[in-house]
């Protein structure tokens, strides 16, 4: 066992160490951290994302736990507990408008730091469980928002949830079940807000921590990904930082520019702008006619707005089914990328997998474009 | 061959038997010969014609004949009626209930009873005026529409204009010693752009008032009632009012004293006053011995403090929603005062002070609370501002400290 860290001066922050150091050694993690490096290069801000979409999930944490102080799910409590915290409670408005904007931008900075691993082909071997767990962490962001959503308990949520709900219910043999599993029911009624809830709340957090954490993980073992091209450089040519404090430095630095950029765009729009946009509005009502324009998150339009597209019947299957199919297989596809792309293995970049991935993007874009033009 | 020839014609027997069965030798022959207005070309537009009717169904005769000499001869022929006895020519089937029940049970069969009521009928079956109305001047006689299709001379939005084809005809109406000025007076007024303008279909046309068969004008007695079918709480504040009896007595028009009839324009608080443009000044002066001037002036001064009070909520209500601020209770307070000025307006038809004084005080009061929830509403939005500015400062000024430490490890 090693020697403990002796204290070189009295200061306070050097006790503490101290203090630590001589109960759980940690001087062989901070060694650790001081010998693990980050590689520099042209594309180092793509490094960045990762540790951005962690600081913002812990911005999501942090302000989810202060409205979870004030908010009563349920179909006659929800609406009422939301517009309580916004208009009473001190500083409610700041923790909803805060707890709203990071989980946009949490999900932005999620797909920003997925299209950068994939378009500089991170995601090959020994990286294929990062990549994996990367890509599970999408889904459970994309499920905190889906479950969010509806939680306000306002008219536009309550329909695009009835919606977006519906839509699972086109999956052949398990549809009808998955359907009234998501819903508690039937319908889309305060049974359901209770279900969204404890999914919001309870389980997906639960999951997010342990997957996030393997990522975590993952990443402090295997390191930042180097780039294709330094495959055959001599390493004398390649640069290198710290990961202990160099980089986490720099990443602290991208850490505060978000923060002010979030406490800036919180208090300007606390109740969002363009299509960023989630004011309380009305009260959902069961009973009355859905709003002119229903429209999911941003981050679903391009998948809705395609299935809009498509035709009442394609061959033989619907054309929801259809849409469902397409986007359930191309996840897949996307998902198992580093073990079809073999071209990345023997340090070459592979056509395929880039056009692929425009592909993708361009159709992403275009789409939720198109979802809010055409709306 | 002989056999594929007689099945052929045959067929084409066949072929051409429903078009002999159904065709309607009046219009086929009368359409020779008429331009398109004529009525063989304008009746398949009609109601009737539309619903199964055709030429035979009023004119009588035979529409499978076609020598029109042997139509005049048929026993049924009816031909057409003189101006006198188009109303007993439509009542025919339209007063005749088991007629009607047959055909559209829906609508009345006292058309031509009321008729009689009517000035138009009185003067059309007791003087023979030929110059006033029966069904034809307002139905048209050939392209008859349902009331509720906006092609017909009858729809809410064209019947204004339908009776003011003879009414606002100053030439068609001399000798009877009543104005042409309704149409164009209806047109300007509340009413009138309620209907023509914002075509709100449930804003009164002339018929509301006057009725269509029985049309009449209001008389002094049933102007209240007339009115009343749609401003209720208005009649009634008026018949409990001293108005009531001092216009009864007078034999003053109620409604229209302070309101016009015709040319009835948008009211407002501007009608209280015993100066021009108010309308009180009209009947009260200053000094005419009576309660009124002192309960004008209170009920103007009231109406005056609760609208300036609800417009200045308003105002900062509307900054503190400019500003993002979340207003919803202060929106829900201020339709309060809103319904409260209405109330208040509406009180006035009671013209008592004590009567309307406790509902404008208490829109005053929640007006006042408006004002200071918005107010503080824009002190917060301030407070915001200023709270961001130092947090994003003290963040700015971390973020430049450790750039700096990073640029000197750098070195």
């Amino acid at each position: 066992m090693p020697e403990p860290a002796k204290s070189q001066n009295g200061s306070l922050a050097h006790k503490a160490y101290h203090w630590l150091d001589s109960r759980l050694q940690i001087r062989q993690l901070v060694d650790y951290m001081g010998h693990k490096v980050v590689p520099v290069h042209g594309h180092s801000i793509f490094y960045y994302f990762g540790g951005l979409t962690l600081f913002l999930f812990m911005v999501q944490v942090a302000t989810g736990i202060l409205l979870l102080m004030y908010y009563r799910p349920g179909a006659d409590s929800a609406y009422e507990s939301v517009r309580f915290i916004v208009s009473e409670v001190s500083f409610g408005w700041l923790i909803r408008s805060l707890h709203s904007w990071s989980a946009n931008l949490m999900i932005f900075t999620v797909f920003l730091h997925m299209f950068t691993v994939y378009f500089t082909f991170a995601y090959r071997k020994p990286r294929e469980l990062t990549w994996l767990t990367g890509m599970g962490l999408l889904g459970l962001a994309m499920a905190f928002g889906f479950s969010g959503y509806l939680l306000p308990w306002n008219s536009l949520a309550f329909f695009a949830t009835r919606v977006g709900t519906g839509m699972a219910g086109t999956i052949p043999v398990v549809g009808d079940w998955l359907m009234i599993i998501m819903r508690n029911g039937e319908e889309v009624t305060g049974a359901t807000i209770g279900r969204f809830f404890g999914l919001h709340v309870a389980i997906l957090p639960a999951l997010f921590t342990v997957v996030l954490s393997v990522h975590l993980l993952l990443i402090q073992r295997q390191g930042m990904s180097e780039p294709l091209e330094w495959r055959d450089k001599p390493p004398e040519t390649k640069k290198y930082i710290k990961f202990f404090p160099q980089f986490l430095y720099r990443d602290l630095l991208v850490w505060l520019i978000a923060l002010n950029v979030l406490a800036l765009l919180a208090v300007i729009f606390p109740d969002g702008v363009g299509v960023l946009h989630w004011p309380l509005g009305e009260k959902a009502d069961p009973f009355a006619a859905p709003p002119a324009s229903i429209r999911p998150e941003w981050y679903f339009m391009f998948m809705f707005q395609a299935l809009k597209f498509l035709p009442a019947h394609m061959w033989f299957i619907t054309g929801e089914l259809f849409g469902v199919l397409f986007f359930t297989i191309g996840g897949i596809i996307w998902t198992l990328v580093p073990f079809w792309d073999r071209t990345s293995l023997k340090g070459r970049r592979s056509k395929m997998v880039i056009w692929f991935g425009l592909l993708a993007l361009v159709f992403m874009i275009v789409m939720s474009i198109l979802g809010y033009v055409l709306d | 061959m002989k056999f594929v020839y007689m099945m052929l014609m045959a067929g084409l027997l066949v072929a051409a038997t429903p078009a002999v069965v159904f065709s309607d030798n009046c219009l086929d022959c009368h359409q020779t010969f008429e331009d398109e207005n004529g009525p063989s070309h304008l009746i398949t537009k009609d109601v009737h014609y539309q619903n199964g009717l055709s030429c035979v169904s009023c004119h009588g005769g035979d529409s499978t004949m076609s020598d029109m000499d042997d139509v005049r001869k048929s026993s049924s022929f009816r031909g057409v009626p003189t101006y006198l006895q188009v109303p007993d020519f439509c009542a025919r089937c339209h007063s005749n209930p088991d007629y009607m029940h047959d055909h559209n049970p829906r609508l009345p069969v006292d058309q031509l009873e009321k008729y009689k009521t009517s000035i138009h009928g009185k003067r059309l079956f007791e003087k023979h005026d030929t110059k006033v109305a029966n069904c034809v001047s307002c139905h048209s006689v050939h392209e008859i529409g349902n009331a509720k299709l906006p092609y017909s001379s009858t729809y809410p939005l064209n019947l204004p204009f339908t009776c003011g084809k003879c009414h606002a005809d100053s030439a068609h109406m001399a000798g009877y010693n009543i104005p042409t000025d309704q149409l164009a007076g209806y047109q300007v007024s509340v009413h009138g752009k309620a209907l023509l303008e914002k075509e709100d279909l449930s804003a009164p046309a002339c018929n509301d008032c006057h009725g269509n068969h029985g049309a009449a004008p209001p008389g002094i007695n049933s102007l209240a009632a007339v009115c009343g079918m749609c401003h209720a709480i208005e009649a009634e504040l008026y018949n409990a009012s001293p108005h009531r009896a001092a216009f009864d007595e007078l034999d003053l028009p109620m409604c229209v004293v302070c309101h016009s009839n015709h040319k009835i324009l948008p009211p407002g608080d501007f009608m209280i006053g015993l100066t021009d443009p108010a309308v009180c000044g009209n009947c009260h002066s200053r000094d005419d011995g009576t309660k009124a001037p002192a309960t004008i002036d209170s009920m103007k001064a009231t109406l005056a403090n609760l609208s300036q009070a609800r417009d200045s909520a308003r105002q900062i209500l509307d900054d503190a929603e400019t500003k993002g601020m979340m207003t919803t209770d202060e929106e829900f307070l201020m339709k309060e005062v809103d319904q409260s000025l209405i109330q208040t307006r509406t009180l006035i038809h009671r013209f008592d002070i004590d009567t309307l004084g406790p509902t404008a005080v208490q829109g005053i009061e929640n007006a006042r609370k408006v004002q200071t929830e918005s107010a503080g509403l824009i002190n917060q939005y301030y407070f915001r501002r200023k709270g961001l500015a130092v947090a994003t400062l003290i963040i700015t000024l971390l973020a430049i400290g450790l750039y700096i430490k990073i640029r000197r490890m750098g070195r």
